[in-house]
């Protein structure tokens, strides 16, 4: 009886290590995560990308719907190829980066969360700031998560990793981003992709 | 100097025609730099980093007609050589 009862300690005690949810950290030591946006604008559509992007995301295999966390992305590191539009969307009338280091997006619930393999797709509710605006916005998302992989993207690191992608897009105005001006050379429509790997090591 | 002012103005407009041109035609914005992709095998993610590269765009154009309309409007400013013995 007691030897069952050891066992069945041991069986919950292995189960719940297994089940246990995992932190991913999105600082990317390879520089490879992004974020892109595009807006339209007269003779050719502005894009460009940001590359300071950081964060962690609480992510459990075994009940996804439970995933929650925050990613950051460095307003500074926002960037398009033509250097003098660069500096006016850095610039005190668009983005003020001086005073507004940092772009957020923090989760608050999961939902029609569904799990295929290693893939779960999943509306996240959450609260986007931009300018320092807060704004509490829907995001459709795709999370892969590669059990053991950590290791071939560093070598002698065992762990595992999260990719999320995401694609929505926000209007600049309802942040407050040189709101109702321009919208005949600038689009009040924003355009975000969001393609990030994060690692939980072991 | 008027003949001057207007063939400087039509070499300039000419000039900048030829490099636009040369370096690809761009016919949006001048670019300073050029986002260049790569994939990460592991995760499938295209990082995107900047090459430094200067692409003249349409505005480079609009602006060197600006100066050689300038140049050529300049050179109406001097009269006509005399004819007078």
């Amino acid at each position: 009886m007691k030897t069952k009862l050891h066992v069945l300690l041991a069986l919950a005690g292995v189960t719940t290590a297994l089940a246990a949810p995992q932190t991913f950290d999105f600082k990317d030591p390879k520089g490879v995560n992004n974020a892109t946006f595009k807006l339209d604008a007269p003779l050719e559509a502005i894009n460009g990308s940001a590359s300071g992007i950081s964060g962690a995301v609480v992510f459990d295999p075994d009940n996804p719907a439970a995933t929650h966390g925050k990613i950051v992305v460095a307003s500074e590191s926002l960037t398009v190829p033509n250097a003098m539009q660069r500096q006016h969307m850095q610039g005190a009338q668009w983005l003020d980066v001086a005073k507004f280091p940092e772009i957020t997006f923090e989760s608050k619930e999961l939902k029609n969360v569904k799990t295929s393999g290693d893939t779960t797709t999943a509306d996240i509710i959450g609260t986007f700031t931009l300018k320092g605006v807060p704004k509490e916005i829907t995001v459709p998302v795709k999370f892969t998560y590669l059990k053991d992989k950590l290791g071939q993207r560093v070598p002698n690191q065992k762990g595992d990793l999260m990719v999320i992608r995401a694609g929505f897009s926000i209007k600049r105005g309802d942040f407050g981003v040189n709101q109702g001006q321009m919208e005949d050379k600038v689009s009040d429509t924003i355009e975000l992709t969001l393609s990030i790997a994060g690692a939980s090591p072991k | 100097m008027k003949k001057r002012l207007r063939v400087a103005a039509l070499l300039l407009l000419v000039a900048a025609v030829g490099f636009w041109l040369a370096t690809g035609a761009n016919r949006g914005w001048t670019k300073n730099s050029v986002p260049q992709r790569t994939l990460d095998e592991v995760t499938g993610i295209e990082g995107i980093t900047y090459e430094k590269h200067f692409a003249p765009g349409v505005d480079f154009l609009g602006a060197a007609g600006l100066g050689a309309g300038f140049l050529a409007g300049l050179s109406f400013l001097f009269r006509n050589p005399s004819n007078k013995p």
